[in-house]
């Protein structure tokens, strides 16, 4: 066993963690504004936006990222517009922005499902109740729909932000020094794939585990009613007596 | 019944996939990148075609060995080649004492400096010491002066290179303090790059870059400063490489590769692919 | 108009590549993604229902284990896992067979990339597809493997009778969901050298320096595989709840 060599692997991959963070926030919270936006046309009355939204997330969900991500990066730097356009071009120049918008377009699709199996599990008697009461529509959105809708999406898309945290690997492949792409530094360096690999595999597992455990934490907090009710033998003791 | 001939011929299809190589050397694996013109490139066909596999071909047939060219991207040869996925690597594969530590090389069959290219209209076209061969294995007053130079004039700039090259290492010994460098997967890459502009100068063997120069899509580029060769960097030339446990095969390809280089065999290939003899 | 014009160009000269040969790479590339997801599903198959099992076993370490498997196998990169099998297969197989004697001491067994590959894909695919099988089995009514169980029904036969068929009827939409997914996941063993669509498109997109179009292309490919599945495995529902619809 080679402890330095693990050691310094580790910390080596680890000095990269904040870049693979902040490419996972950005995707997240870029991808959850697209996701609502979709959402929203996926319900609408429109028959166009509905349409817009069935095909996006067609697309998205049926090709894989890696393939999302060359087409954006090496794909679309080929056309001259693009690359004359002033509004484009510092975006899609940067590979870090590509790769933000990638993963922010390609986990849109896969949390607007989510998001509309959500509302769409939301029992209808509450929605009933609040019409008869009178209560307006946003308010009813607000007050009835949208809390229930949350908590019924939060476990599903937990997971599609653990996802993401592996997503942000492929980053490494369009020359951002990532985790992923640090660890292959490493082994191209070393000729140890499998140490070095074995290095950062333990890095995203506690990253991930992290995570889980933090969403745990905040369903837990937004669902009291579903916990189990104190159990019987936790009476309330007499006071003893010693007044 | 039915169900156990079935594992039982998938048992089989998994052993006979997997021969164990023997150690007299009838078939021997190769692996190349495909995508480095015009060492190793892909046809439309599929197949590997280029200036290796021509070497290749003539140096098994002295052999007598029947070689099995097989497409491996660049940054896994080395591991794949140690972990025993193939039995020699030839991807224009500089010599240096970095990698003997790990792998074991034949004697040089090319030898091709490392160069800048960049777009002839931009900032960089202008870049000191144009054209001029800088030999690092002399490490004089020259070369230093040429480098302090070359860095200033790349100072806060965008360097694209392959990861994992000779021209990697002189980048992080170099460049890195002073310009931003890009490592990217495959040559090709920090070409298209280049030309998108999202890099300001390409880092790479001078006789790759003739290749690129050679296509349509890279009319506005051109070479740019100074070209740099040997020392424990750049190396003494362009190899191929064995496991260290395969002192064997080694022999046996040096031996044939000698008689290719000394009935001008090779040299007849370069002037095929490169225009240029690339053997000295 | 400029753009419209560039479009045509890059239409004709799509054509032209394809014709060259490109194209019937591409489908070579189908042909072994298809290959590739199907032995995946099946390695997944095999992995998923005794990791499910695993999970809902009462035995404290079987749970562990289970656990461990999905948390791990779901949660790492596909590419790192890709790469460990890529790398460690072929250690492992030649330390294996030196220890034992069976070749020399610097002999080598490769593990041949496909294999490698459909392996670590087959064990990402198993890690989900375990977890649909856990959700349709805790799906099933408790009262009917009670009844089952008041019947006097041997385990096997309640497991044949009343757990496969049933589990396998709720399961088929989630693993509609996993065989797209693993069709995804095929396309990252490309790093291995295994020739399936995105490593056609890939030598493509490198050799002829039209990226935009072949991965284009692959990503419709893709689109086209993943899509053609869905109207197969909506036709496999209707089939396993044939009993459960009401005749009209």
């Amino acid at each position: 066993m080679d402890t330095d060599f693990y050691l310094s692997t580790i910390w080596s991959v680890l000095k990269a963690l904040p870049l693979t963070l902040e490419i996972w926030f950005f995707g997240v919270l870029i991808g959850l504004f697209v996701a609502c936006i979709l959402t929203w046309m996926r319900a609408s009355a429109f028959k166009l936006a509905r349409i817009f939204s069935q095909a996006y997330v067609f697309v998205f969900r049926g090709s894989p990222l890696l393939v999302q991500i060359y087409l954006i990066y090496f794909g679309l730097s080929q056309f001259d517009f693009v690359r004359n356009s002033s509004i484009l071009w510092p975006v899609l120049r940067d590979p870090m922005y590509c790769t933000i918008l990638a993963m922010a377009m390609n986990t849109a699709a896969y949390s607007s499902e989510i998001f509309r199996g959500a509302l769409r599990a939301v029992p209808v008697g509450p929605i009933e109740a609040a019409k008869a009461f009178g209560m307006p529509a946003l308010t009813r959105f607000r007050l009835i729909i949208l809390p229930m809708a949350l908590r019924l999406a939060l476990p599903a898309y937990s997971t599609e932000i653990i996802l993401m945290t592996k997503a942000t690997a492929l980053a490494s492949v369009v020359t951002i020094m990532e985790m992923m792409g640090v660890a292959q530094k490493i082994q191209h360096d070393t000729f140890r794939p499998i140490e070095v690999l074995t290095c950062a595999g333990l890095i995203y597992l506690a990253l991930n585990f992290s995570i889980a455990r933090l969403f745990a934490m905040v369903e837990y907090l937004l669902s009291p009613h579903l916990r189990p009710p104190p159990e019987q033998s936790q009476q309330i003791k007499p006071v003893p007596e010693v007044l | 019944m039915k169900l156990s001939r079935w594992f039982a011929l998938s048992a089989l299809a998994l052993i006979s996939s997997a021969p164990a190589m023997a150690k007299d050397w009838k078939t021997v694996t190769v692996a190349m990148e495909g995508s480095y013109e015009p060492w190793n490139m892909t046809d439309a066909s599929g197949k590997i075609v280029g200036f290796e596999v021509d070497i290749l071909n003539d140096v098994c047939a002295r052999m007598k060995v029947e070689c099995k060219i097989v497409a491996q991207d660049w940054d896994g040869v080395i591991p794949g080649l140690t972990a025993g996925k193939f039995d020699v690597v030839m991807d224009g594969m500089s010599i240096t004492e970095e990698r003997m530590k790990t792998i074991d090389f034949s004697i040089p069959y090319a030898s091709s400096p490392v160069a800048f290219i960049a777009n002839k209209n931009g900032p960089l076209a202008k870049l000191s010491n144009a054209g001029k061969m800088i030999d690092l294995s002399k490490d004089d007053a020259d070369s230093k002066a040429a480098l302090d130079t070359l860095r200033k004039e790349l100072a806060g700039k965008n360097v694209g290179l392959q990861v994992s090259t000779t021209e990697a290492t002189f980048g992080d010994k170099y460049l890195k303090d002073v310009a931003s460098v890009h490592e990217y997967k495959t040559t090709d890459e920090h070409d298209l790059d280049l030309m998108a502009g999202r890099i300001d100068v390409a880092f790479a063997d001078t006789t790759y870059f003739l290749g690129t120069l050679a296509k349509p899509d890279a009319k506005d580029l051109a070479f740019v400063g100074p070209q740099f060769k040997g020392g424990p960097i750049l190396g003494p030339g362009i190899g191929a490489a064995f496991r260290k446990t395969d002192k064997d095969l080694q022999d046996m390809y040096n031996k044939a590769l000698k008689a290719a280089l000394d009935d001008g065999s090779v040299k007849k290939y370069s002037m095929q692919w490169f225009k240029i003899d690339i053997t000295q | 108009m400029e753009v419209l014009t560039n479009l045509q160009d890059q239409f004709s000269t799509a054509i032209n590549l394809l014709v060259q040969g490109w194209g019937l790479q591409l489908l070579w590339g189908i042909g072994w993604t298809l290959a590739v997801t199907f032995v995946s599903m099946l390695i997944g198959a095999v992995l998923g229902s005794l990791v499910a099992a695993a999970k809902l076993s009462s035995r404290g370490t079987l749970k562990f284990i289970g656990e461990a498997y999905t948390t791990v196998f779901r949660g790492e990169p596909e590419l790192l896992i890709i790469y460990l099998f890529y790398y460690g297969g072929t250690q492992i197989l030649t330390g294996t067979a030196r220890s034992t004697g069976a070749i020399g001491a610097t002999d080598i067994i490769n593990m041949p990339s496909f294999i490698g590959g459909v392996l670590a894909v087959g064990i990402i695919s198993g890690a989900y597809q375990a977890e649909v099988y856990r959700g349709s089995f805790l799906a099933i009514m408790r009262g009917e493997l009670e009844a089952a169980r008041a019947y006097g029904m041997s385990a096997f036969t309640r497991l044949r009778l009343i757990i496969v068929p049933q589990v396998l009827r709720l399961a088929v939409p989630g693993l509609g969901n996993v065989w797209q997914l693993t069709i995804k996941d095929s396309a990252l063993i490309s790093v291995t050298g295994v020739a399936e669509l995105m490593l056609s498109a890939n030598k493509a997109a490198r050799s002829t320096h039209h990226s935009l179009l072949f991965y284009a292309l692959a990503g419709a490919l893709y689109l086209v595989m993943t899509s053609i599945s869905t109207p197969i495995f909506s036709k496999a529902e209707r089939y396993t709840s044939r009993s459960f619809v009401r005749p009209k």
